[in-house]
């Protein structure tokens, strides 16, 4: 089965993407499904990164974290998030399908990314409504 | 399930390596990688174990250039093996399009291809997926092990065990040499992208 996204949806996520975190200072946004497809990227030029591979293994990874969660009886790990010395992931999940990977610096504070990336998420979820 | 995006008309097809360990997923996909070297613009992503095992999966993608106006992505991912993988692979399957599944044909390993092809039907069917339905080729390895004595399956054996009721291409292989490596990755793209554009239509 194949699926798509109208343009006028990815047009109105790639404005949410950039107003919301990209003009807080991260690094790069991918919007990716649970099967590691690239829905939709934005990046502060800062940096390149090979993108396909990014997808392929943070959907591993969230999918991964997520069958542990169940293990241990837990619906979910609300927090997913990597530190890194100079860049850090953040994941998070947006619906049953789709997932959000941020990549960002040290100057980027994890609790105001927080807020903003709930802010984001709403949005996005609200294209479905 | 392939993604179309229709604002970069691009679409992104998931292929899957399927079969028992030690079957040879990941050298075709070595295979591939180092074959069209110039077309692949990404390094292939390995997660192994320190025995140089499959532990999650290997990944690698690849340009086919235009279809009707779309151009196509296809990720190629191979499953973890070893029997006691059997999570990992099922998440490695979710969204998967076309798969090829990389048969042993040494004599010795005949029980664990049938093990590891019904499991795939198990797991399939976990995703609501039908393995009479989905693009599926057969692909049987290890063929140049005939020349140093290696007892083999003779490929009726294989067609017998394996395919008498799928009835999917099928072809007898090496991933150390090449041989018909590419023809199967043709052959699965070949028929995946047929599955797709009739879904389109």
């Amino acid at each position: 089965m194949n699926y798509g996204i109208d343009q006028d949806r990815l047009i109105t996520i790639d404005s949410i993407l950039r107003e919301d975190l990209i003009e807080i200072g991260v690094d790069y946004v991918l919007m990716i499904d649970t099967a590691g497809n690239t829905i939709a990227k934005c990046d502060s030029g800062a940096h390149s990164y090979d993108v396909a591979s990014l997808a392929a293994l943070a959907a591993g990874n969230y999918a991964t974290v997520d069958a542990m969660a169940k293990i241990v009886g837990e619906q979910e790990f609300s927090l997913l998030f990597h530190k890194g010395e100079n860049v850090s992931i953040h994941f998070s999940m947006i619906n049953e399908e789709f997932l959000l990977i941020i990549l960002f610096g040290k100057d980027v504070s994890l609790g105001f990314l927080r807020l903003k990336v709930t802010e984001a998420i709403d949005k996005i979820r609200a294209l479905w409504k | 399930m392939a993604f179309i995006n229709m604002r970069t008309n691009e679409v992104q097809v998931k292929i899957v390596y399927y079969g028992p360990g030690r079957g040879g997923k990941t050298s075709n996909l070595e295979f591939i990688n180092k074959k069209f070297r110039e077309r692949i613009k990404s390094d292939m992503v390995s997660i192994k174990t320190h025995g140089d095992r499959t532990l999650f999966f290997d990944f690698l993608p690849f340009d086919i250039g235009k279809i009707k106006g779309y151009d196509i992505k296809i990720q190629m991912y191979t499953v973890p093996g070893q029997v006691k993988y059997n999570a990992t692979r099922k998440l490695v399957l979710k969204g998967v399009d076309g798969l090829v599944f990389v048969a042993d044909a040494m004599a010795e390993r005949r029980k664990h291809n049938l093990l590891s092809l019904k499991q795939l039907q198990e797991n399939l069917a976990e995703y609501k997926k039908s393995i009479f339905r989905i693009p599926l080729i057969l692909q049987y390895n290890k063929m140049d092990l005939k020349d140093q004595g290696v007892p083999l399956l003779p490929l009726a054996t294989l067609e017998q065990d394996l395919n008498s009721k799928l009835k999917v291409p099928s072809y007898p292989a090496s991933a150390i040499t090449g041989e018909n490596v590419v023809i199967t990755l043709k052959k699965i793209i070949s028929v995946t992208m047929a599955a797709i554009q009739r879904e389109l239509k």
